[in-house]
């Protein structure tokens, strides 16, 4: 599959030449360099940053991370930010999957412009609405500084793309297999949970995945809702370095361990989140 | 149907349809919505050089994202869609920064971009260059760009990934048929492969578009806004006035500002360049 097909044909096409692995180095490079340098660091004390930007740790100073993990913000911080992913996630695969399904399957007179809804809604961004949002969050709702405050307004505005996405997978299951269900005497509850629920697996990870990054890496709307201990990871990273901007090694630290569950969850289901990915473009 | 429908509805449909109502009212926060004031404050909006600088701003974003990521994002992919060692692992590398949260990626290159003692000034002293004195997020003339590279760094992996994807899509006999005809590599990419991705790339670009539109995170980070407003988007601009400013009216006529020039775009850019995909999909219906 993967980028083969030109190299099948040597002749004209050629593997990888040497000017193309000095591209790819080039990219890997500025791609990596900046995570690098605040990896690294992290290592060094300020004075050691001072003296030469851009050296390696001589001696080799753990101090500032172990500042960062002993500190109680940044476990507080990572807390919040899991607990809201983990709502909003919970919230838009189930919710989303919900709406999909009868969107997909039933007949009624509604389903297409409730459809067409949803697809409007792609259109709007949370920036466009981020003001009365935040006055029925904070007071009608009295939700202000909480998770749900957070989590429910994310799920809403993730629901769009949730629903795009897995409308069509679930158009795609064949009406035999709910004709053959139900007449083995399974409800339409019943068929829903116990075959179409296994059934659009990919899809649900796929939504979830893009919906746990999206709440991980959020930052407008838990910045208007959130203060003091209910803060998210990424506002407490804006908050350390703009109170400690001079400590540059604390601020380097302070991020990476900050970036680790993100990339680690990237590692694991990169396949998930490239395809969701190329599955919306493509949607 | 039910509590999807009712979410939706209550926290982005019922936020939008207020912020239009707030938007011809002059309110500070407190109290009932009493004060109408009609069209006034998308006059004064529309008549605030902070906002129509930050509009033009927005707009440099857009352009400049078509005309150096799109090419830049495609050289790259095209590099790339061969056999070749080590493919994979850089395919992992180049998402790295797209992963990354805008904030933390904007707090590493604030810090990497100080004046003097960053690392990038550091690096351009060592080949004998010496960056601006208030350093690049902190002169007039350079911070949109820096602003930009950075937004650069972040994203382009995405447009690789999704354009080496789209060439998984042509199919190989093409390169077979115009090798046979002599075709060199450049001829077959220019010929076949580009327009054959015309699809992936036109859906790149409206993402592009409609993401430079609403940026926020990046600019919130990195300057502010700053310096002199040199950096100001459509979104730093509301919610300036509406959180630090109680404007509330005025932030939410910006914000449907906002979301009529999005709505725009998107409908031109639909009416103009994707429908010829929507065309040619009808016609390779099939495939």
């Amino acid at each position: 599959m993967s980028g083969g097909r030109l190299g099948r044909s040597p002749r004209v096409f050629g593997g990888g030449t040497p000017l193309v692995y000095a591209v790819a180095l080039l990219v890997a490079v500025v791609t990596l360099a900046p995570v690098s340098f605040a990896v690294i660091g992290g290592l060094r004390s300020n004075a050691q940053l001072a003296e030469s930007p851009a050296g390696l740790p001589d001696p080799v100073v753990t101090d500032n991370y172990r500042r960062v993990l002993t500190s109680q913000a940044f476990w507080q911080y990572a807390l919040n930010s899991t607990v809201i992913a983990v709502i909003t996630t919970a919230l838009v695969v189930v919710l989303g999957l919900m709406a999909a399904y009868p969107l997909a399957r039933y007949r009624f007179r509604w389903r297409e412009p409730l459809y067409m809804t949803f697809v409007v809604g792609l259109l709007f961004p949370a920036t466009v609405a981020i003001i009365p949002l935040f006055v029925l969050v904070t007071r009608d709702l009295h939700l202000g500084n909480s998770w749900w405050g957070v989590a429910l307004p994310q799920a809403a505005f993730a629901l769009p793309v949730t629903v795009v996405i897995l409308r069509p997978f679930l158009m795609a299951l064949p009406d035999e297999l709910e004709e053959a269900a139900l007449i083995d005497g399974a409800s339409r509850i019943g068929f829903f949970w116990r075959i179409v629920v296994p059934l659009s697996r990919p899809g649900m990870v796929t939504v979830g995945v893009l919906a746990f990054v999206g709440s991980w890496n959020a930052y407008l709307l838990p910045l208007l809702l959130l203060q003091g201990d209910r803060k998210t990871l990424p506002l407490g990273v804006a908050d350390f370095s703009t109170q400690y901007s001079s400590d540059t090694a604390g601020v380097f630290a302070f991020t990476t361990l900050a970036m680790i569950p993100a990339l680690a969850f990237f590692l694991l289901l990169q396949g998930r989140i490239v395809s969701g990915l190329q599955g919306a473009v493509k949607g | 149907m039910g509590p999807a429908l009712s979410l939706f509805l209550l926290f982005v449909v019922w936020p939008i349809i207020k912020a239009v109502q707030f938007s011809v009212y002059r309110w500070k926060g407190f109290g009932p919505l009493t004060d109408f004031v009609g069209w006034r404050n998308y006059d004064s909006v529309l008549h605030n050089e902070v906002f129509t600088g930050a509009l033009l701003h927005n707009l440099a974003i857009v352009a400049l994202s078509l005309l150096i990521q799109l090419p830049l994002g495609l050289a790259i992919a095209l590099l790339l869609n061969r056999r070749m060692w080590g493919q994979g692992m850089l395919r992992t590398v180049i998402f790295v920064p797209y992963v990354l949260s805008e904030v933390i990626a904007g707090v590493v290159w604030f810090q990497l971009l100080q004046p003097q003692y960053g690392v990038v000034d550091a690096l351009l002293a060592a080949v004998g260059l010496e960056g601006p004195e208030q350093g690049w997020l902190g002169t007039p003339e350079y911070a949109l760009y820096t602003v930009f590279a950075v937004l650069t760094w972040k994203y382009l992996g995405l447009a690789v990934i999704l354009f080496l994807a789209g060439l998984q899509g042509v199919p190989e006999e093409l390169f077979e048929a115009a090798q046979l005809d002599g075709a060199s590599w450049w001829q077959v990419q220019r010929r076949i492969t580009i327009p054959l991705l015309g699809p992936t790339l036109r859906v790149w670009a409206f993402l592009s578009m409609i993401g430079s539109l609403q940026l926020f995170d990046m600019v919130w980070i990195l300057t502010g806004g700053g310096p002199a407003n040199a950096t100001t988007t459509m979104a730093t601009f509301l919610v300036t006035e509406g959180t630090k400013r109680q404007n509330y009216g005025i932030a939410a006529a910006a914000s449907v500002v906002l979301f009529v020039v999005a709505l725009v775009m998107a409908l031109l850019y639909q009416a103009l360049v994707l429908r010829r995909d929507v065309r040619d999909a009808s016609v390779g219906a099939g495939r």
